[in-house]
């Protein structure tokens, strides 16, 4: 089980670490390497994203490598091929993150079976909320795998409430409004948005949007389980290359 | 929110968190104005006062009598302030936005037209302005670029994707999630979450009432069919509106582009290519392939290249309570022309997809049947596409010594 999972692995460190990339972008051999050298640097999970036409919570940095994976073929296909790939070579878990579209075409009972039958853990949709994620919530908990849900900054606390109620593994905490890839003030009033967050379930949090370097993370420790780094390593890989992955982990942890 | 959208299978609310607290103020507010009797009396003064409501109901009589079939009608949104339908909903937005205290207003546009009303009713309003525009389009309708900014809005050329009006929309989504305090995402036709589809429906329902009534003034019955262009749907939804209840035939008319069997086309009702998906916020009939990706769709006119359809229209195909049918570039272009020659009047590209149709049916219609068209907008916003079409050698002659004047 995910939860488990994380509590157990916080025994031994302050804060763990999720990053993300999406499946095929650049390419499948380099998605694989870079998969390959977040492990070995130490990340503790990881998201990997479905690419989708119209991915509507993605900054430009994702929203590219969407587009980019989807001209070089990355079909649903493919990225379930990757997956298992990933998934039975290394040890830690991975979950899947997409958009609604590509579960609902895929079946939503039909993709959380392709998911267990892989061993993959959980799904992260941040436009399926929970009401109109009925079948989805429905064929995830039949598998034991954890939708996870989103907790935002304008989220009123029964909201949360009413989200924790659905939620499983962990809660992914927006640290701000906007997409993804672009700069969060780390500050007091995030602060109180945490605790707010603690009191709406027992759940593992895992911060994201805006985490991009080691001040960031290490501000997070104590405050949240998990910090979640999304745009900042496509960029790095855009910038200096794949081989410059595992030391860029390394550096922030 | 209370309600959840939902018209057969389709709509829905596919939210972001970050947006849901959002877009539960803004249903309660329309709510709010729904129950309202004074606020639609309010929102019609400004309409008849600011737009120029009501808007003529023309009879065409020279196109009447070249078909030998039905009279035709032609309902005229074009006589609208800046030229289109698009203003209808527009200002009733605008009027949600005072009541909800925002300052700030964005907007996609395809044709833009909706960004040039958008921009209008914030010049008015007194809100800052910006147009989310994919760059195809921003080539394409250059005009209309060009009086946005000088209606003070700052129009953004989207350069994602496949550059058109969907993009237009993720973008202008992606601006919401970060300034939704201060600023309200006036969407421009029946489509995204709810309350989205419901909303503009109920504004551009002014198009039916009317034409209702001015129909029953004029012949004193109700029309055998009424035909309008569908690309989000806005405009047909807000003339059929006005004949739900009544035995009238309601006939959608979508991009046919090269044709149904080229792929080059924008017709998810009638063609074979769309099927049910979830993107943008809703779920409705979508152009995409067996992964769900979104396809790229294809029309001579930027209102109508859409991949998606107001999840109304789609419950109504579903039900079969209208019809939808697609007419290609060419057959628009001609009926275009035809329009123009035979009643002066200059449909937009997107209205002469209506206009198209209609003429195939009227022909065969009889003597004492009456068919009302939507013209959603004017055609001369269409100047350079119309002119290319019609490969017109005096404009040509005129644009290439403007370059050479802005050379020189």
């Amino acid at each position: 089980m995910l939860e488990s999972y994380i509590k157990e692995r916080l025994k031994t460190k302050d804060i763990l670490l999720m990053t993300h990339i999406v499946i095929g972008y650049p390419s499948f051999e380099t998605s694989h390497e870079i998969v390959k050298q977040m492990v070995e640097a130490g990340v503790d999970l990881m998201e990997l994203q479905i690419p989708f036409s119209e991915p509507m919570a993605d900054g430009p940095v994702i929203l590219k490598a969407n587009q980019k994976a989807i001209e070089k073929g990355s079909t649903v296909k493919k990225c379930f091929e990757f997956a298992q790939r990933v998934s039975k070579e290394f040890s830690i878990p991975f979950l899947f993150m997409s958009y609604a579209n590509i579960l609902y075409k895929y079946g939503m009972e039909q993709f959380s079976d392709k998911m267990a039958q892989i061993n993959l853990k959980g799904a992260i949709v941040p436009d399926l909320p929970p009401e109109e994620g009925k079948n989805y919530i429905r064929a995830m908990k039949k598998n034991e795998l954890s939708p996870i849900y989103i907790f935002s900054p304008e989220t009123s606390d029964e909201r949360l409430a009413y989200l924790s109620s659905f939620a499983s593994g962990f809660v992914y905490c927006l640290a701000r409004k906007g997409v993804t890839g672009k700069e969060t003030a780390f500050s007091i009033e995030i602060s109180d948005y945490f605790s707010r967050c603690r009191k709406a379930t027992n759940l593992p949090l895992a911060v994201g949007f805006g985490v991009k370097e080691k001040a960031d993370v290490d501000y997070l420790k104590g405050k949240a389980d998990i910090a979640v780094i999304g745009s900042q390593t496509i960029r790095i890989v855009e910038e200096k290359g794949v081989a410059a992955t595992g030391d860029f982990i390394r550096s922030i942890l | 929110m209370k309600n959840r959208g939902y018209y057969g299978n389709h709509g829905g609310a596919f939210l972001p968190e970050i947006l849901v607290a959002t877009f539960d103020e803004l249903e309660s507010e329309f709510e709010k104005i729904k129950n309202d009797p004074f606020f639609w009396k309010e929102y019609e003064a400004l309409m008849s006062s600011y737009s120029c409501r009501p808007t003529p109901l023309t009879f065409a009589g020279n196109l009447t009598r070249k078909f030998g079939g039905a009279k035709i009608y032609i309902k005229r949104e074009d006589l609208n302030h800046t030229g289109a339908h698009k203003a209808n909903n527009v200002m009733g937005q605008g009027m949600l936005v005072k009541r909800m205290g925002k300052k700030r207003v964005i907007a996609e546009t395809g044709a833009g037209q909706h960004g040039v009303a958008t921009a209008t009713m914030a010049a008015k309003f007194g809100f800052d302005c910006t147009i989310y525009m994919g760059e195809v389009d921003v080539h394409r309708q250059r005009p209309n670029v060009f009086w946005m900014e000088q209606l003070g809005a700052t129009v953004v050329p989207v350069r994602d994707g496949t550059r058109i009006l969907k993009d237009a929309i993720n973008e202008a989504f992606r601006d919401w999630v970060t300034n939704m305090d201060t600023t309200h995402y006036v969407l421009g036709t029946a489509c995204g979450p709810h309350p989205f589809p419901e909303m503009v429906s109920y504004f551009q329902s002014i198009i039916g009432k009317e034409a209702r009534q001015q129909i029953l003034n004029v012949e004193g019955k109700l029309p055998k069919r009424v035909y309008a262009c569908v690309g989000g749907g806005s405009n047909a939804l807000g003339l059929f509106s006005g004949f739900f209840d009544d035995p009238v035939e309601l006939v959608g008319v979508e991009a046919g582009g090269k044709g149904l069997n080229s792929g080059k086309h924008a017709s998810r009702l009638c063609s074979k290519d769309a099927s049910t998906g979830i993107a943008q916020g809703y779920k409705t009939y979508f152009l995409q392939d067996d992964d769900g990706q979104m396809k790229e769709t294809h029309s001579i006119s930027a209102g109508l290249d859409y991949v998606g359809v107001s999840p109304i229209l789609s419950h109504m195909q579903d039900q079969g309570k209208a019809r939808f049918e697609s007419a290609t570039d060419t057959e628009v272009v001609a009926a275009l022309k035809l329009t123009m020659q035979t009643e002066g009047i200059i449909p937009a590209l997107e209205s002469s997809h209506a206009f198209a149709q209609a003429f195939k049916e009227a022909p065969s219609l009889l003597k004492e049947d009456v068919i009302i068209i939507n013209q959603s907008g004017r055609g001369d916003k269409d100047i350079f596409t119309i002119a290319d079409a019609v490969d017109d050698p005096k404009w040509k002659e005129f644009i290439i010594g403007k370059a050479e004047e802005y050379n020189a």
